[in-house]
């Protein structure tokens, strides 16, 4: 075989292997939605929406952890999104070249990727030990740390596509920064300011490791953010690893719902930034 | 960026002629802004602080080898980190091992081979599996994957190469489904899409004249990746399969449903192990406040915190120098 035939080939073998190696991904994508639909979808029904978590062969649903779940997140939210929001504003106006931007910026970057066990084991230090018992404000606190490093990433990246010219005009005309940045810079990049708090609720809707140790999970019905409160992953958690079937069961409609819920967040948000970009 | 004012630059030129309604609400405002950026420093410090602090009674009880002692008996109270930490990196390695030729191959067919349309839905596509909860992965995981692996992947491997010397180690013991290989596996499928996101932004920056030279001179679209394009992004890539490391040492939920959960030490793909986040998560329910084991465990959580943060803090150091530079 000639060397130009040989290299054709390599090429020719190379190219295969890369479509098949990108089939793959796709393929285990499906598989994965497939297993969630097959197991979840026959488990879907009213009561997994209308019940408690009950012992096994009681017919549960999953109200009380979805209910948990959603306050948990919406405390995170309302503690995260505004430090995320002035910190991500912070380093796109004041920390550019700055040592203290680059610092923080460095940091936020290793929040982003740290295990978020840690951070749950972290809250329970900070939060669970001292004030006597788990509680919701716990695992709300646990959810805000994961929430703030993606909530200061896509505000800088989006304050950061905003043209500097938009900046000056205000300021030549004599408005203060706080004018400046909240009126113009912020509504400018807006639409992609929503999509990093839409990332961060999807981000945070599926973690379970820092809720183990920080809200910890209840059976019952309860809004008392001082007491252990039910969410979503950790019931999951809970019903995949035990024996009786309808748990089981529960666990993949559960786990259908947050995955459906995460995935359709996503894809809303990529379509948001596409448009911006 | 040079020739035009930084934010910065304009509010302290706006500083020497500005009018009466900034100045209260301006310092105000920027004082909110540097409270958040100092914050998250502090937010970093604390969680160290805290692990540090949490861990260090299983430190002094233990002396500095706790850190490799294989020894976990929570009867007789003994503790160390042996196992735990050879777990984590075993599998985070074995995870690394999948994930990047198939982040190279997916990286090559998204930058050269896909046609333009398909591009963007199939790269996103692969960056869903990224969003897929963690927990998700361990049940599926648990429920599809070890069956598998114990029924048809595990007794032929073990059959075929067990036996011989030296790699033969690799494949011992029972085909028990759960263990170090699929723990791995199913990592390499969760960091896949962060590696071959990185892989393909950094191919992307390649600079169109040197690959066109090297297409001028007649080299074929596989020899300008492997000898222009991956060359001249090689230091950032080397950052990206780290940042994938980094998301496997502190894999949680995904590892404790597929890992088995062994406090023994094997050199064997099958044997079921542990990791540091998945002891955390196991036996955390078991630990009372205040005991020895809370504080080993704790101090499990700092090992695991500066490996990651090692780990994490040089992959960032490599992807910046290069996409900056």
């Amino acid at each position: 075989m000639s060397s130009l035939a040989r290299r054709r080939a390599t090429d020719y073998t190379v190219k295969v292997i890369s479509v098949a190696f990108a089939a793959l991904a796709l393929l285990l994508l499906a598989w994965i939605l497939w297993t969630l639909v097959v197991r979840g979808l026959p488990a879907i029904g009213p009561h997994v929406f209308t019940r408690m978590t009950l012992p096994p062969g009681a017919g549960g649903g999953l109200l009380n952890a979805i209910v948990g779940s959603l306050i948990q997140i919406g405390i995170a939210l309302a503690i995260g999104t505004p430090i995320g929001l002035m910190c991500g504003t912070f380093l796109a106006e004041h920390g550019k070249n700055t040592q203290i931007g680059n610092a923080v910026r460095f940091v936020n970057d290793v929040l982003l990727s740290a295990p978020s066990i840690l951070i749950g084991l972290f809250v329970y230090q900070l939060l669970v030990m001292p004030f006597g018992g788990f509680s919701g404000w716990a695992g709300a606190a646990a959810l805000a740390v994961i929430i703030i490093p993606v909530v200061v990433r896509t505000t800088e990246d989006m304050l950061n596509l905003v043209p500097i010219g938009l900046r000056e005009a205000a300021f030549a005309l004599g408005a203060p920064q706080w004018k400046v940045v909240t009126l113009i810079t912020w509504r400018a990049a807006r639409a992609g300011i929503v999509t990093g708090v839409l990332l961060a609720i999807a981000r945070a809707a599926g973690e379970t490791a820092p809720l183990l140790f920080t809200s910890l999970g209840n059976n019952g019905w309860s809004l008392d953010m001082n007491a252990p409160m039910a969410s979503l992953p950790i019931a999951i958690y809970q019903y995949a690893a035990s024996p009786f079937e309808d748990w089981v069961a529960l666990a993949w409609a559960g786990a259908l719902l947050i995955t459906v819920g995460v995935l359709t967040l996503n894809i809303l948000s990529r379509l948001v930034l596409a448009k911006m970009k | 960026m040079d020739a035009t004012l930084t934010g910065n630059q304009a509010a302290s030129a706006m500083a020497a002629a500005r009018k009466p309604t900034g100045r209260l609400s301006d310092p105000l405002f920027v004082g909110v802004l540097w409270t958040s950026g100092i914050f998250v420093l502090i937010l970093l410090g604390l969680i160290i602080a805290m692990l540090f602090e949490g861990g260090l009674p299983a430190l002094q009880e233990f002396g500095i080898s706790f850190l490799w002692s294989t020894t976990w008996n929570p009867v007789t109270e003994k503790f160390g980190a042996g196992v735990m930490v050879f777990g984590t990196i075993f599998s985070a390695v074995i995870a690394v091992v999948i994930a990047l030729p198939l982040s190279f191959g997916i990286a090559f067919f998204l930058t050269e081979i896909a046609p333009g349309p398909l591009r963007r839905p199939i790269g996103v596509a692969i960056q869903l599996l990224a969003a897929i909860p963690s927990i998700i992965y361990g049940m599926w995981g648990f429920f599809v994957i070890v069956p598998l692996m114990a029924a048809y992947v595990q007794p032929p491997l073990i059959e075929l190469l067990g036996p011989l010397p030296v790699i033969g180690a690799l494949f011992q013991g029972p085909p028990l489904g759960a263990g170090m290989l699929t723990a791995g596996l199913i990592m390499a499928i969760m960091i896949l899409p962060f590696i071959t996101a990185m892989f393909v932004e950094v191919l992307e920056s390649v600079p169109p004249m040197i690959k066109e030279s090297a297409y001028g001179v007649g080299a074929t679209t596989y020899e300008v990746y492997r000898n222009v394009s991956v060359p001249y992004g090689r230091t950032a890539m080397v950052g990206a399969v780290m940042l994938g490391l980094g998301r496997a040492l502190g894999e949680t939920m995904a590892v404790t449903f597929v890992i088995g959960n062994a406090t023994r030490m094997s050199a064997s793909l099958f044997a079921p192990g542990s990791t540091i986040a998945s002891t955390i998560a196991n036996e955390f329910p078991e630990a009372g406040p205040g005991s020895l084991k809370l504080q080993s465990l704790l101090e499990l959580g700092f090992i695991l915190f500066v490996i990651s943060f090692i780990v994490l803090a040089l992959s960032r150091l490599l992807v910046r120098s290069k996409l900056k530079g």
